[in-house]
C-alpha cells in the first residue's frame, strides 16, 4: 500500500505527460483534460489501495483513453463527471515501487516533447494572462481547480468558468499540437513570462491566509526545472530558473516576525538559503558561458551580485548599474530604468540616481505606479531631503497595491518626518 | 488583478429616466452578470440600500454612539458593486463600460488590495 501523498505527487508529474499523449494522438484540449482529470481520479482512488501499476502512465493513459471514447460518444457525459470511472479500471499487475524508483524516469524524446508542446498550448495567444497562469497550473502543474482558486482568491465557479473557457478557446483555434519553428521562440518566451508571473504571485503575494494557499512559489521553480532539463540549452530558461532560486533563497529573511517587510539592505544573510544560491550560482555560469545573454539570464545575474555581497556596504552597485543598462537595451520595460536609477545612486550618488530617474519618471506607463516616488522618496532621502523624501514616501505608500509594500513605504514616511535612518526601497518588489 | 466597479448612483438622475430606461438598466445587470460569469471574471456583486437607511457608529464597544446619516451633501452615492478578476486596468474599464447605464449613472473602477472571506480561503486552523 502506498502513502497517500506519494501517490499525489506522482499523479500531479504524470498528469502532463499523459495529457500530451493523448492531444498528440487525438487533438481535442478540451475533452483530452476532461478526460484525465477523470483518470486522475480513478487513480487517486485505486492507487493508495491497490498500489502502484507497474507502469503509471501507460495505466492512466488507458483509463484517460476509454474515458475519452466515452465522452466522444454521449454529450451528456459530460456532466457525469463524477460517476464509477473505478468500473473501467484496467487489470494490471500492482506492486509497490522500490524506494528510489523514479516511475516517471522516461527520457525518451517524445515524452519531453509533450509537456514542452503542452506548455507552449496552455500559453497560447489567444488567451489572456489569467487563463493562460490558470490551464498552466492545472493542466502542465496537475493542480485541481479548488486549489487554483484558492491561490488566487477567486470563487471555484470562477476559475472552473475560467479554465473550460480557455480550453474551448483553444479547441476553437484548431491549435496544432506541433508548433511550427519560426513561432516557436516567441511562445517559449511567452511560457517563461507565465512561469515568473506565477513565481511573483506567489513570492509578493499579501493576501489571504497563506497557510491553506498553494505554494505558487514552489510551483513555479518546480515547472522552470522541468522545463530546464527538458532543454538544457536554453539559456533563457536557465537563467529564470537561476533567478527563482537566487530570489527565493531570501524568502526566510524577507519578512520579519511581525509579517513586516524587510529590504534587501536589512536582510540577515545568514538566513539567506546558501545552498541554493550556491546552485543557482553554478547554473548561471555555466549558462552564461554558453548561451546567448538574454534578459532572464542579465536578472538572474544582478540577483546573483547581492548574492555573492556580504553585507550591503558590499554590494558591487556599479556592476548592478552595468547590468541594467545592459538590460535596458533589450527590454522596453521603464521599470529597469527605476532599478537603474536606484543602482546609479548607490555607486555614484543620489544626484547622479536623481537625473536617470528624471529620465523616465514622465513615462506614462509609471503614470499609476508608486515606483517611481518611491525610488525618488529614497534618493532625496540619501541627499538628505527628508522633507522631499516626506513627501514621495507619502505619496507611493498612497498609490501602493500590495500592503505590505504600503506598510513599509508608510513606515518611511514616518522615519523621514524630522530625521531619520537611511534605508533603500526592496529590488525584491521590483518586477518586469 | 481583482478591481471594484461601483455604480455612481444619482437620485435625481435616476428620478429623470422613464420606466423603460430604468427597466433596461434594471435588467441589463443580469446580462452582465451572465457575461462576465461566462469569462471567469465574476467574482461578487452587491446592490445597497438607499442611504436613508444607513446609520453612522462611532466609539468603541461599550461607549459608542448610532446616529442616522450621514446625509451626504453629495448628489451621488454608492448604489451598488461589482468585484471582477481580470487581466489589467484596461480590461476592468471595459468591463465597466459594459454596466448597463454608465451613460447616465457612471461607474467608479478601483483596484482592491486585499481580500478574505467568502470561503475563498480556508480559516487558519494552526
Amino acid at each position: 500500500v502506498t502513502a497517500g501523498t506519494e501517490v499525489e505527487d506522482l499523479l500531479r508529474r504524470a498528469a502532463p505527460r499523459v495529457l500530451g499523449v493523448l492531444v498528440r494522438r487525438h487533438g481535442q484540449f478540451d475533452l483530452c483534460e476532461d478526460a484525465v482529470q477523470e483518470a486522475l481520479l480513478a487513480a487517486a482512488q485505486a492507487w493508495p489501495r491497490h498500489g502502484l501499476p507497474e507502469e503509471p502512465v501507460a495505466w492512466l493513459v488507458t483509463v484517460a483513453g476509454r474515458r475519452l471514447t466515452d465522452l466522444w460518444r454521449s454529450e451528456s457525459a459530460r456532466r457525469r463527471r463524477e460517476d464509477t470511472v473505478a468500473a473501467r479500471q484496467p487489470s494490471t499487475r500492482h506492486h509497490a515501487p522500490g524506494a528510489d524508483v523514479d516511475l516517471l524516469a522516461d527520457t525518451s524524446s517524445s515524452a519531453a516533447d509533450d509537456t514542452l508542446q503542452l506548455l507552449l498550448l496552455c500559453t497560447h495567444p489567444a488567451l489572456s494572462e489569467p487563463s493562460r497562469i490558470a490551464l498552466t497550473l492545472r493542466a502542465v502543474g496537475g493542480l485541481t481547480t479548488a486549489e487554483i482558486a484558492r491561490a488566487f482568491l477567486v470563487p471555484e465557479p470562477t476559475m472552473a468558468q475560467r479554465i473550460s473557457r480557455a480550453k474551448a478557446t483553444i479547441s476553437a483555434e484548431g491549435a496544432s499540437f506541433t508548433l511550427p519553428d519560426h513561432d516557436h521562440d516567441e511562445r517559449l518566451a511567452a511560457a517563461l513570462h507565465v512561469l515568473y508571473v506565477i513565481f511573483n504571485e506567489g513570492y509578493t503575494a499579501t493576501e489571504g491566509r497563506t497557510l491553506t494557499r498553494v505554494d505558487l512559489t514552489a510551483e513555479a521553480i518546480r515547472l522552470t526545472r522541468r522545463l530546464h532539463q527538458l532543454l538544457p540549452d536554453d539559456g533563457e530558461i536557465a537563467g529564470l530558473l537561476a533567478l527563482m532560486l537566487l530570489i527565493d533563497a531570501r524568502r526566510d529573511a524577507r519578512t520579519g516576525a511581525d509579517g513586516r517587510l524587510v529590504p534587501l539592505a536589512e536582510q540577515d544573510r545568514r538566513r539567506w538559503d546558501h545552498g541554493v544560491i550556491g546552485e543557482a550560482a553554478d547554473l548561471l555560469a555555466r549558462t552564461l558561458a554558453a548561451a546567448p545573454l538574454g534578459p532572464y539570464q542579465l536578472q538572474a545575474s544582478i540577483a546573483a551580485v547581492h548574492a555573492e555581497a556580504a553585507g550591503d556596504a558590499d554590494t558591487d552597485w556599479r556592476q548592478i548599474a552595468i547590468l541594467y543598462a545592459l538590460l535596458e537595451r533589450r527590454s522596453d520595460n521603464p521599470v529597469v530604468t527605476l532599478n537603474r536609477a536606484v543602482a546609479v545612486g548607490m555607486a555614484d550618488g543620489p544626484e547622479a540616481g536623481l537625473a536617470v530617474l528624471d529620465t523616465v519618471a514622465g513615462d506614462p506607463r509609471l503614470r499609476r505606479t508608486h515606483r517611481p516616488d518611491a525610488v525618488r522618496a529614497h534618493l532625496l532621502e540619501r541627499l538628505g531631503d527628508h522633507a522631499g523624501a516626506h513627501e514621495h514616501y507619502l505619496r507611493a505608500a498612497r498609490a501602493a497595491l500590495n500592503q505590505r509594500e504600503k506598510r513599509y513605504l508608510e513606515e518611511r514616511a514616518a522615519a523621514t518626518t524630522p530625521a531619520g535612518p537611511i534605508a533603500p526601497p526592496d529590488p525584491d518588489v521590483v518586477q518586469s | 488583478v481583482k478591481y471594484l466597479l461601483i455604480i455612481q448612483m444619482n437620485p435625481a438622475t435616476w428620478e429623470s429616466l422613464s420606466e423603460a430606461e430604468r427597466t433596461e438598466i434594471a435588467e441589463g445587470q443580469g446580462t452582465f452578470m451572465d457575461t462576465i460569469t461566462a469569462s471567469g471574471e465574476m467574482v461578487g456583486t452587491h446592490a445597497l440600500a438607499d442611504p436613508s437607511q444607513s446609520a453612522v457608529v462611532r466609539g468603541r464597544p461599550g461607549a459608542s454612539t448610532v446616529t442616522d446619516g450621514p446625509f451626504l451633501e453629495a448628489k451621488e452615492y454608492m448604489g451598488g458593486f461589482y468585484v471582477v478578476d481580470c487581466e489589467n486596468v484596461e480590461r476592468a474599464h471595459q468591463l465597466a463600460a459594459m454596466i448597463p447605464g454608465t451613460d447616465r449613472l457612471p461607474v467608479e473602477v478601483r483596484p482592491v488590495i486585499f481580500t478574505a472571506g467568502y470561503g475563498l480561503a480556508e480559516p487558519d486552523t494552526t
